[in-house]
């Protein structure tokens, strides 16, 4: 919440406003890294590390680049409750890779800001055998985003 | 078809293919598995995040 309110993260589409130009205004690199189900990944993360990141054929430790095409919405449904979301734009595609020890988590976080975490999803237990690993991207809604600011 | 497999790229019709589903309130995952001769040579997974990560406040009155 703090990195958020310090505007630590710029995701999506450049904006006029930004930490290092106004009149050239960048945006940050998101990276995804997978973890192993014996990892301890949580909402205590709070920067990318190679602890428990899984290895094999095809894996490249950092993981892969998030496409984060579309910059944060937010919706106000009244005059005290409004979400603001984020989704990447693309799904994260890890191809012919060949992970034999079972992993559950992905970690998205700020190539650019010193690595800091962003969020973690963890789904079922998987292993890849010369095949691809897709994560998939909920809907960009104010719903079921995958990263959510809601006021109530 | 060919596929990728540890043996390198392979016909399917020379393997067993197996695939599954999972679905709940937090993912909807497929997989595929090819099998030759008992062995598994290939598998692909494909997840699709449900579950949201939700950061909510509330607006204070005065």
């Amino acid at each position: 919440m703090s990195e958020l309110m310090l505007g630590e993260h710029q995701l999506g589409t450049a904006t006029l406003v930004s930490r290092t130009s106004l009149t050239s205004p960048t945006t940050d690199t998101l990276k995804a890294a997978l973890y192993l189900a014996s990892a301890t990944k949580d909402a205590s993360t709070t920067v990318y590390n190679t602890t428990g990141e899984v290895s094999g054929t095809g894996y490249t430790a950092g993981g892969v680049t998030v496409t984060a095409a579309t910059a944060p919405t937010s919706t106000n449904a009244s005059a005290t409750a409004g979400v603001a979301f984020f989704t990447p734009t693309a799904s994260l595609v890890y191809t012919t890779v060949t992970l034999s020890t079972a992993f559950d988590c992905v970690l998205i976080y700020n190539f650019t800001q010193s690595l800091k975490a962003i969020s973690v999803h963890t789904f079922g237990s998987q292993t890849i055998t010369a095949g691809t690993f897709t994560l998939t991207m909920p809907s960009n809604t104010t719903t079921t985003a995958l990263l959510r600011l809601a006021t109530t | 078809m060919l596929v990728t497999t540890t043996k390198g790229d392979m016909d399917d019709s020379l393997l067993e293919k197996r695939e599954g589903t999972v679905d709940n309130d937090n993912e909807l995952t497929t997989w595929v598995e090819y099998w030759l001769e008992g062995e598994l040579v290939h598998r692909s997974a494909h997840v699709t995040l449900k579950k949201t990560v939700t950061l909510t406040s509330s607006v204070a009155s005065f």
